[in-house]
């Protein structure tokens, strides 16, 4: 008899292949728009006409007639709503008055849309014109409009964090630097349109089709809503067509098509066209900024005073809370021993900004990194031994509570800088600054932190699993998190071959059905790699240890003396195959004991909720990175080209290297994006471009050589040592191209877009 | 109700008819009449690209075309080219090479990439980039979308 043995066989660090790819390359893939119930209506909704108005009055009388309309309804029609949002202060339909253009008035269901656009044309509104606040700066002023009775001051929120004493480290200071940064409006523009299908059944049961990143939080607010137990919602979560933050609130939206649901007795489907996706959705947060520092004449780091203006729009969501990690750059990206962060948030009457990618963090580096080669220039230190020399080290705790057990910063730095050549060129192209021509070259380097393991924003940051294997040894593992994308699917299903020793194709992950997996907080933070994955490998470990003691028992050896590994129980010393992992398992199901191997398990992560005065270690591992950009600057046109961007992220480990590489080339093209091209425009609270011919979003023939390297400092809490990275890598490209244009041009940007009329305008005004 | 006209096509290989209002696009027809859901709305204005379609063996963005206009022409969707065993690689390599993230460019990116394959077979990095600019993607920054049409390029010649 031959003795057949199997080596280990690992995927961690492989180049993988998304699991649900081949689906999605053939358009075999069904979104939420490509969903149809049978008997169902389409929903439409009336926005408002007027930007700041009391509505006089509102008759639905001829849209209701309508043939084919089944239901129309005013805030006069659903009693039963209630506010949403982070400060409850948004009413679903508007009743008493409009604070913003998107403001939602009535809404309609229909046989199908076009019988829906056709009533909400049919609806007669009375408005009377309030005077309008669109300027943040003046929302504070004396006599200024209104937008909610119950804010007079116009104030939404304040946020203030404080360590150490600014004045002392004023006195401490030989230079000190101010500068105002203005942060620009941006959307998400997801590919797919946002949407939801809603349907009660008999017993009155709520199923929800939603775009959702959080459906476990928001089967709470649902039911509050409906006034039921929140366990007879179910959400359904069909593949989504990009999150990026967008889906982390509820929208007005959701809950009128629950009313409508409700009203007629019949699934209820809404889809937004692409117009009212840019002029309805959330946006990233402007900022007006102002940031004072410190240094002394060595390069030591003395203070940092940070002060916000935060335009809340008409109503607040998570845009208003972005401070939290604004205030986590300014405490925390490097050693600052005195630090003063205070953020209001204003009510105007523009459009409200939510939660996206990076959450405050690409606002609050553009300033900080933009000081930091300020203050090197000045003090004549090269801008990357400056940083080194304030960079955090591993096992260092910030004023703030932070606790870096693994910190690549200094690695980043040093790597990003050699393979681009950021020192050399850095001397080089100042130098060539006044040579004659139009094009102008330039280099430039931000860092950036960021919560790499999870954020205990909610008393629990955790996610549930259970894992089952069938008599055939393939694995079905139900998680909390949500795939929206990004690759989680594929990163939980090799973690957990990892553990069980099975192949990719034995295993199919279920993500997307409430009534199925357990709780997970929700798909925010860069987080889901690190607490989905520390909850899957606990599942799968929890069903190795039972299958290796069954074996144990059966080859008379020690449970920690075998592995399972290709589908196989060996014997791990020399891989000698004892059984096929499949035999033992029905060997279990089928034997007088007749068990399955089930688990479940339940990762909360070794993080603290932060205190009232924003302090603790929030998170329980961070991310880093160092990007270097490459650039010319035609001083003609002010067109810039973005020709390289050199990454280097401390990611913990490589778990999936085609994934990773993926998020941080897209992340970089959105941060690139959000830099040079796209620029939400809003006049007197009106969206002039809510469209892709006049927002524009980077296109194929734009995209920088990307050069990518990963730092792994191998996280002890991690996955298999990863730490999150999904929002990462958006986060540097905007300050480094504003370093990169001082560095070709002379001429310091603070205000974003860098758009050419822009740089142009800069430029001129310079006298450059 | 609008008027109504009967075309005939050919789709993804087969004739059919189908009696269509005058003011509804290819798109809604493909999505909403026929079944035919891989074809994606993105922006209904032709400027994203997530609709596009092959009319002749040509790209066009299905949204901006009367679904009248497609009779006595040739049709063909994701679906189509789904089912073409010659389409095989260049899916392949939208896989391998992790050109796919949420999914929702994806059938129009694979479309424009095979339109584009089609009329050079050899084509160069740069002229891959410049034949996939009018299909935006908010996922992948391009790059792998971009390797992938590359590699099924050099697996053509």
């Amino acid at each position: 008899m031959t003795v057949q043995t199997v080596a280990k066989d690992s995927l961690i660090g492989k180049r993988i292949a998304k699991l649900d790819a081949p689906e999605k390359a053939a358009g075999k893939t069904r979104y939420i728009h490509d969903i149809n119930l049978p008997g169902q209506l389409h929903a439409k909704i009336l926005h408002s006409a007027r930007v700041h108005a009391k509505i006089k009055r509102i008759d639905t009388a001829k849209a209701k007639a309508l043939p084919g309309v089944h239901a129309v309804i005013t805030a006069a029609d659903v009693p039963e709503q209630r506010p949403i949002g982070v400060k409850k202060d948004h009413m679903p339909l508007k009743g008493d008055k409009v604070r913003s253009l998107r403001d939602e008035i009535a809404a309609v269901a229909a046989e199908t849309e076009e019988i829906a656009e056709e009533a909400l044309k049919l609806i007669e509104v009375e408005y009377e014109d309030l005077p309008l606040l669109t300027d943040p700066t003046k929302s504070r002023e004396p006599g200024a409009p209104v937008i909610h009775d119950s804010a007079p001051d116009n104030v939404a929120m304040v946020f203030d964090y404080a360590n150490g004493d600014i004045a002392k480290g004023e006195a401490e200071s030989d230079l000190i630097f101010e500068d105002e940064f203005s942060l620009h409006y941006v959307t998400h523009a997801c590919m797919g349109v946002s949407g939801v299908i809603a349907e009660f059944d008999a017993k009155g049961n709520l199923l929800l089709y939603s775009n959702t990143q959080v459906p476990f939080l928001h089967k709470r607010e649902f039911a509050d809503m409906l006034g039921i137990d929140p366990g007879r919602i179910r959400i359904i979560q069909p593949p989504i067509g990009g999150g990026f933050g967008s889906k982390l609130d509820i929208y007005p939206f959701e809950p009128i098509t629950l009313f409508l649901a409700k009203r007629t007795g019949r699934p209820v489907k809404m889809v937004f066209s692409r117009e009212e996706e840019f002029a309805v959705s959330p946006t990233r947060q402007p900022v007006l900024l102002k940031l004072r520092s410190g240094v002394k004449k060595d390069g030591t780091l003395t203070f940092r005073e940070c002060t916000t203006v935060h335009d809340n729009g008409a109503y607040t969501s998570w845009g208003a809370t972005t401070p939290f990690v604004m205030m986590q750059t300014v405490s925390s990206l490097y050693r600052v021993p005195h630090c003063k962060y205070h953020t209001v948030a204003v009510y105007t009457n523009n459009p409200y900004a939510g939660s996206f990618r990076g959450y405050g963090n690409l606002q609050a580096t553009f300033a900080l990194e933009q000081h930091m080669d300020k203050m090197a220039d000045a003090l004549g230190i090269d801008p990357l031994q400056f940083r080194l020399k304030n960079a955090q080290d591993p096992g260092e705790v910030t004023p703030q509570g932070m606790h870096f057990k693994t910190c690549g910063l200094k690695e980043c730095l040093t790597t990003a800088a050699e393979r681009s050549g950021y020192v050399e060129k850095r001397k080089a192209y100042a130098a060539q600054r006044n040579a004659p021509g139009s094009i102008k070259r330039g280099v430039g380097m931000a860092s950036m932190l960021h919560v790499g393991g999870g954020a205990k924003i909610y008393p629990s940051d955790g996610c549930g699993t259970i894992l089952k294997l069938d008599d055939f040894a393939h694995v079905t593992l139900m998680t909390g998190a949500s795939e929206i994308g990004q690759g989680s699917e594929t990163v939980l299903a090799q973690l957990v071959c990892e553990e069980l020793g099975v192949p990719l194709e034995s295993v199919t992950v279920v993500n997307n059905d409430t009534d199925i997996t357990p709780w997970d907080v929700g798909v925010h933070a860069s987080r889901t790699t690190f607490i989905a994955g520390n909850s899957a490998i606990g599942a799968a470990r929890k069903a190795r240890d039972k299958i290796l003691a069954a074996a144990a028992k059966v080859s008379n050896l020690k449970a920690e003396d075998l592995d399972l590994r290709q589908g196989q129980i060996v014997r791990a010393a020399d891989g000698q195959v004892i059984m096929s992992l499949s035999k033992m398992l029905r060997s279990l199901h089928f034997s007088d004991k007749a068990e399955l191997v089930m688990t479940t398990h339940y990762y909360e992560p070794p993080s603290v909720h932060q205190d009232k005065e924003f302090k603790g270690d929030v998170s329980a591992a961070y991310a880093w990175a160092t990007q270097v950009v490459e650039i010319a600057v035609d001083t003609d046109t002010g067109i810039i080209t973005l020709e390289k961007v050199t990454a280097a992220h401390d990611v913990g480990r490589v778990l999936n290297q085609l994934g990773i590489e993926g998020q941080i080339e897209g992340g970089i093209v959105m941060g690139q994006g959000y830099a040079m091209t796209e620029d939400y425009r809003v006049v007197d609270g009106r969206v002039v471009n809510p469209n892709f011919r006049d927002y524009k979003l980077v296109t194929a023939p734009e995209i920088p050589e990307m050069d990518i390297t990963f730092i792994e400092t191998m996280d002890g809490e991690g996955p298999q040592g990863a730490k999150g990275v999904g929002e990462a890598p958006a986060i540097c490209m905007a300050a480094a191209m504003a370093n990169a244009i001082e560095n070709a041009t002379g001429v310091r940007m603070t205000k974003l877009p860098f758009t050419p009329e822009n740089v142009y305008r800069a430029l001129k005004e310079a006298g450059k | 109700m609008s008027l109504a006209r009967e075309i005939t096509f050919t789709l993804n290989g087969v004739s059919r008819t189908a009696t269509v209002p005058v003011t509804m696009s290819t798109l809604e027809m493909l999505r909403d009449v026929l079944n035919l859901s891989g074809t994606k709305y993105g922006c209904g204005e032709g400027e994203c690209g997530a609709c596009t379609i092959l009319i002749d063996g040509k790209s066009l963005n299905s949204c901006l075309m009367f679904a009248v206009d497609c009779d006595g022409r040739t049709v063909t969707t994701i679906e189509g080219v789904a089912a073409d065993a010659k389409s095989q690689p260049l899916r392949d390599a939208f896989v391998k090479e992790g050109a796919v993230q949420c999914g929702f460019c994806t059938p129009g990116m694979v479309v424009q990439a095979t339109h584009v394959l089609a009329k050079n077979p050899k084509a160069s990095r740069d002229e891959i980039q410049r034949g996939l600019e009018g299909n935006l993607c908010r996922c992948t920054g391009y790059k792998k979308i971009i390797d992938a049409v590359e590699s099924a390029a050099k697996e053509c010649v």
